[in-house]
């Protein structure tokens, strides 16, 4: 790769989303600000070759990624008007758009909250504002988001082009919202971060459990939202939950790509550094009052990653955090995971009443880690008959190769018939 | 300013609204209208009032069987779609219990739109 090419992809990373959004202010329109700036990228591949990479590529591509806006909407005048606009109210009502000075664009960086935050508008199907997301903030191509969400990339093509459509249509405006309404909007950012995340963490189905580009962009934007709004304790929350459980991202599979439990790990494998930066982050949520569901959700993957060994996990202190978490956010899945620290605590049959509790609720009836969990309790009484049955359970309800491999070796160690 | 039809769902199973439940409908078209937002309201007779044409075949009843069906609708002007579901959500049968709103945005309307 030559040094432009290099640079041109580095900034595509990085940049993409705030050229974007400074192109999307000027057009007004997501599809031809994506078209400029897709052509300002083609065009720095030669222009950095000729004449070096610029000072401050980003502001070399909004100049030039604005200048085609203002171009293709001169040429289009008469076609254009007839097009809905993306709204922006407030600061600039509805006055056409005019050239502004590019040398402001790297000195606005709330430009990019306003594209997440039109991207996860709550008027947008969850499915639909993830994928918005990946394809407008994170510059991912439309066939990659498709194979990332594992839909067909006809699917995700269409599933985009409606988005937008009703974007445009249904005027969602392009701001970020007022303080007032940031408790109402800001859930449905991070929760497509975390799904993000998620999705790149444990892939559901296919031949790799993790899928770490995804992962990564996760982690990126989780970055990007907390420098961008970093007085909301839960986007640091957020932040600190990825950081705390990316940290054990190298050790959560064997060398022949078979999952290990996290009692298995080699804990000296462990990203101290991200651990100690999520650390860090907790504190403060946790000194801020009433701290959210990703700060407890951080706090539970910090304690369980701080123990010097499984053994030595402070299991009583967990159970207290996840009944924290569960006050916020009352979801079966919680009350699952919780089972796992009471059955340290207080013993697997305490456990297991618990999990047998659970598995009448309608919400886990399809949920794979239930009858896995199921399994275990079952498995450590010592009613191997009964764990085998759970673990046959949950491999039907499971397509993650690596899960079903872990799965398959805990069967056979309980299953006594041949 | 563009304009957004927002259409009113209720359970008529859930019987008549109560006189309280009236007023508090009259009190929010008035606010619309006292905020200049309102283009126009009507709120509609009984669901067994109603008569569907299909083709050549006329039935008793709404045209779509479902629980939940229109009960009224009102057209307001609104600068995006978030002033307009800040209108939406304070339209009391969001919270009855016995149905909620649909925000559309209006694509034509003859008379044309101010």
């Amino acid at each position: 790769m030559t040094d432009a090419a290099r640079a041109v992809a580095d900034a595509h990373r990085r940049e993409w989303a705030l050229v974007l959004a400074a192109t999307v202010r000027v057009a007004r329109d997501l599809d031809l600000a994506e078209e400029c700036v897709q052509e300002a990228y083609a065009a720095a591949l030669t222009a950095w070759a000729r004449d070096g990479t610029p000072a401050n590529p980003a502001a070399w591509l909004t100049t030039t990624a604005r200048r085609r806006a203002m171009d293709a909407m001169r040429r289009e005048a008469t076609f254009r008007s007839r097009l809905p606009l993306l709204v922006e109210p407030a600061e600039t009502g509805y006055e056409p758009a005019t050239d502004p000075p590019p040398e402001q664009t790297d000195a606005v960086p709330d430009e990019r909250l306003r594209l997440v935050f039109t991207c996860c508008h709550p008027a947008l199907a969850p499915e639909a504002r993830l994928a918005l997301t990946l394809r407008l903030v994170c510059g991912l191509p439309t066939a990659d988001v498709a194979r990332a969400l594992l839909v067909s990339e006809q699917t995700m093509a269409a599933r985009i082009t409606r988005a937008k459509k009703k974007i445009a249509t249904a005027r969602i405006p392009y701001r970020v919202p007022r303080p007032a309404e940031l408790p109402d909007r800001l859930p449905a950012v991070l929760g497509v971060v975390h799904l993000l995340y998620t999705a790149g963490h444990t892939a559901p189905s296919g031949p790799t459990l993790l899928r770490t580009d995804a992962a990564d962009r996760a982690l990126h934007l989780a970055r990007t939202l907390r420098a961008l709004m970093p007085d909301e304790p839960e986007v640091g929350g957020l932040l600190a939950l990825l950081l705390a459980t990316d940290a054990r991202r190298a050790t959560r599979t064997g060398p022949d790509g078979g999952l290990l439990r996290l009692e298995d790990q080699d804990r000296s494998r462990w990203d101290r550094a991200a651990l100690a930066e999520a650390h860090e982050l907790i504190v403060a949520g946790l000194r801020a009052g009433r701290p959210g569901r990703y700060t407890l959700q951080a706090a539970i993957a910090a304690l369980y990653a701080e123990a010097p060994t499984y053994d030595e996990t402070d299991w009583q202190q967990l159970v207290t955090l996840y009944d924290r978490l569960l006050a916020v956010w009352p979801s079966p899945v919680v009350a699952l995971n919780r089972t796992v620290p009471v059955s340290m605590a207080s013993g697997p049959a305490v456990a297991l009443a618990l999990v047998d509790e659970l598995a009448a609720d309608p919400r886990l009836a399809r949920y794979p880690y239930l009858p896995a969990v199921r399994a275990d309790l079952l498995r450590r009484l010592d009613r191997p008959a009964e764990a085998a049955l759970a673990y046959r359970d949950a491999l039907a309800r499971t397509d993650n190769d690596a899960e079903r491999g872990f799965l398959a070796a805990r069967l056979a160690e309980v299953d006594i018939e041949p | 300013m563009a304009q957004y039809a927002i259409l009113i769902f209720d359970d008529p199973t859930a019987g008549d609204y109560t006189a309280g439940q009236l007023a508090e409908s009259k009190q929010h078209a008035e606010d619309i209208v006292d905020s200049g937002a309102m283009v126009s309201a009507y709120a509609l007779a009984a669901p067994e009032t109603a008569t569907s044409l299909r083709g050549d075949v006329v039935t008793d009843g709404p045209f779509v069987d479902t629980k939940e069906v229109v009960a009224g609708f009102c057209v307001i002007e609104a600068p995006d779609l978030d002033a307009a579901l800040a209108v939406a959500r304070d339209n009391p049968a969001v919270r009855w219990g016995r149905g909620g709103v649909e925000v559309r945005p209006v694509a034509g309307s003859i008379p044309p739109a101010r």
